[in-house]
């Protein structure tokens, strides 16, 4: 086997085919939508160099910062919820259900399967007011309250967002912490047992820190997930009211495709492209250290 | 180290992984030459060979407008045969929100269908296309072929005051103004409101007996801001708009923003009902065609549903018409009816050819008095030859159209891409009282003044 590998033509007749489809569809794009941040205009009207005149524009666009504010605060507070239940969950399936976790597994993890543009309408029919109104509203009007309509407000529709992404995605995550709580040995927890470490002290002193490396990469990855997010509050509530509640993606959609302004589009592209940069190196940099120790 | 120093490449390079799937859609089909409008460009001096045929009659239209492919399908059938069998009518659908993503990218390639759907503000003469000839100003050319005489003057006009040049054919020609249930008029003891302030009353009282005063479908923006802008329209007067886009006004002058309030006024007041903010449009019409509302603010594209029994529980007879009121010491009038052509429908010169030239005339020959007597729809095309018994609200349609002196436009019509969007959308902010009036309008206006 070493003396393949170690053929260098061998190495690149193994690679050329997916390298250069990687390159072509990836790599080329993306330095293309690069370079793209530099100009404004778009296919028709014909591209001009603008130097680094969209980045100004965008430092100054009240419109893209509150996009910004949208898609970070939206993938911390989701993040945050979702990896915590996930982790919860995983416990509760390791410890208390044991072998018949099986169907509470499969139950959470359904909604995962459905497309999320279904889970929106789903949830909006669930609080929706006036002639049609949902189960949340009729609830509300038994205890004596008056209904509300979610979608009119920045609160509501983000409060509505983040349950219905923590209703769809929260299964995955414990699929995938539960994989992660597996791999522990048994013996390390039966000695640590044996020592008189239970509940709390248990998760907290053995547990978690053995899991690390999964948490995090499910931080990450629910982070990048999350940052990116775009189908849930479009279809939700079209990134309103107003466009209070539209990410940084929908914003990038609107700009380069609905008004044609394919340069200063790439540039908010490139601006969440470091955002996910950013909160990856913030969560690996301290943690790398940490798991190599 | 050095495991360290792969590990950090490994994120970098995977975090880019992560995010190049919205880059790589932001970067597709810039690779052709953008100019290639500029030698395309029309020679209307050519006549009625302006282009050259391609092999067939190429329609490409919005998913959401059936009607328009029905009606072209059944005269392809009849009564342009000929034009089909010289030219085969074939159909393309997009959808209307992605209009003008695909044709940009379509017109960079230079391959626009023969005739296709646009967006507003890409057919005018400030527009990627309409700047750049890759659309026909067809006046000239349709005199020429003799099919001029069959575009109604009033839709003609509408469409030169929308797109600011004869580029878009005329498949609907609407009127807007409110709908109203003549039974919960009569029962609240009411008569048809003539002015504002009465319209007003009219949706007190019908909120008082338990009615949705004005249904209007606030998940779609624009009917919302249909009511300021007539607000504004009536108040101001007629080129209230036109004097915005001039620079003449802006509209943070007190009787633009007066529209705004009277809006916020509405919606504040309980007369649009509960929960309108999340309101569809198949809701609203819902609302009024089953008796639950008194009005609603709607086109004549209404008339469709209103005539189908199976959709209009109240009955056809029970259903009115009326415009959008005066407004009391207003510069504007009742009469001035908004008016418009639906959506963009451009004809492309490359490919003006003698067969192509002979199916648009077919159609402007023809088109009218098909989709009156087959699909109950009033286009902007004269209506040559029986079309049979027409329903009573359509005759009223009709013949409110025939006596329209001067047209006003819509709120947003006259407004770059980006500030109609904005319009709409901040319209569900200004309606439940986050955003003043007055910050309404002055996030309206910087926007129309960023993007002069």
């Amino acid at each position: 086997m070493s003396r393949v590998f170690g053929d260098k033509k061998t190495i690149l007749i193994l690679l050329l085919p997916t390298l250069s489809i990687y390159v072509l569809l990836k790599v080329i794009p993306v330095a293309w939508s690069l370079g793209l941040s530099f100009f404004q205009g778009n296919t028709l009207r014909g591209f001009e160099f603008v130097g680094l005149d969209n980045f100004r524009e965008f430092a100054g666009d009240s419109a893209a910062l509150n996009s910004v504010w949208v898609s970070v605060s939206f993938a911390v507070i989701v993040t945050v919820a979702q990896v915590t239940f996930g982790y919860l969950l995983a416990l509760l399936y390791v410890f208390v259900l044991r072998k018949g976790s099986a169907f509470v597994r499969t139950a959470v993890f359904f909604p995962m399967v459905l497309p999320t543009v279904a889970v929106a309408l789903l949830f909006k029919s669930l609080i929706a007011v006036g002639e049609n109104q949902g189960p949340v509203n009729d609830a509300i009007n038994a205890f004596g309250g008056e209904s509300i309509e979610f979608l009119a407000s920045t609160a509501g529709t983000m409060t509505i967002a983040v349950i219905m992404t923590l209703w769809s995605s929260m299964g995955f995550y414990a699929v995938l912490l539960y994989t992660g709580l597996l791999d522990i040995p048994e013996e390390v927890v039966e000695s640590a047992r044996m020592d008189g470490a239970t509940g709390p002290r248990l998760v907290g002193y053995i547990i978690i820190p053995l899991s690390l490396p999964i948490l995090l990469s499910s931080i990450i990855f629910s982070l990048n997930a999350t940052l990116k997010v775009f189908d849930s509050l479009l279809a939700l509530n079209n990134g309103g009211p107003g466009t209070t509640t539209a990410p940084l993606t929908l914003y990038m959609y609107r700009t380069a495709f609905e008004y044609a302004e394919y340069g200063y589009g790439s540039t908010i592209a490139l601006a969440l492209t470091l955002l996910c940069l950013v909160f990856t190196l913030v969560v690996f940099r301290p943690s790398s250290k940490r798991v190599e120790d | 180290m050095n495991i360290r120093h792969r590990r950090r490449t490994v994120v970098t390079a995977s975090a880019l992984l992560a995010t190049s799937l919205t880059l790589a859609a932001c970067s597709g089909g810039e690779d052709t030459d953008s100019g290639s409008g500029s030698d395309t460009g029309s020679d209307s001096d050519a006549g009625s060979s302006i282009g050259t045929d391609p092999d067939s009659f190429e329609v490409m239209s919005s998913n959401e407008n059936p009607t328009l492919r029905d009606q072209l399908d059944a005269l392809a059938a009849n009564q342009c045969s000929a034009e089909n069998e010289a030219l085969p009518l074939e159909h393309r659908t997009i959808a209307q929100a992605d209009t003008v993503q695909q044709i940009t990218l379509l017109a960079s390639q230079g391959a626009l269908p023969s005739h296709f759907i646009a967006g507003t503000d890409q057919v005018r003469p400030t527009g990627d296309l309409g700047g750049s000839e890759l659309v026909l100003d067809y006046q000239e050319a349709f005199t020429e072929s003799g099919a001029w005489e069959n575009v109604l003057p009033a839709a003609a006009s509408t469409i030169e005051s929308v797109y600011g040049q004869m580029v878009s054919m005329p498949y609907q020609y609407n009127l807007e103004g409110f709908w109203y249930n003549k039974e919960i008029l009569a029962e609240l003891g009411l008569e048809e409101p003539q002015s504002y302030d009465e319209l007003v009353d009219a949706a007190d009282a019908a909120a008082e007996a338990g009615y949705i005063p004005i249904a209007q479908a606030g998940a779609d923006g624009w009917p919302l801001t249909r009511l300021m802008g007539l607000y504004i329209f009536r108040n101001v007067g007629p080129d209230a708009m036109a004097a915005v886009r001039d620079g003449e006004a802006s509209l943070t002058d007190p009787e633009y923003v007066a529209g705004a309030q009277a809006l916020q006024d509405l919606a504040l007041g309980g007369a649009l009902g509960e929960g309108f903010i999340s309101r569809t449009g198949d809701q609203a019409t819902a609302a009024l065609l089953s008796g639950q509302a008194l009005m609603k603010y709607d086109g004549t594209w209404l008339l469709s549903a209103v005539n189908d029994p199976e959709r209009n529980e109240v009955g056809e007879e029970n259903i009115g018409f009326m415009p959008f009121p005066d407004v009391s010491g207003g510069a504007g009038s009742a009469d001035q009816y908004p008016a418009n052509a639906g959506a963009a429908m451009a004809i492309n010169p490359e490919t003006y050819g003698p067969l192509t030239a002979d199916w648009f005339a077919c159609i402007a020959e023809n088109y009218g008095q098909q989709a009156l007597s087959d699909a109950g729809v009033l286009s902007g095309f004269a209506v040559n030859g029986d079309v049979g018994d027409i329903p009573a609200a359509t005759a009223d349609i009709q013949e409110r159209m025939s006596s329209i002196d001067e047209t006003v436009l819509w709120f947003e019509a006259l407004l770059d891409s980006e500030s109609n969007s904005l319009a709409s959308t901040n319209a569900s902010l200004l309606v439940n009282g986050d955003m003043s009036a007055e910050e309404y309008m002055t996030q309206l206006q910087d926007s129309i003044d960023s993007n002069r």
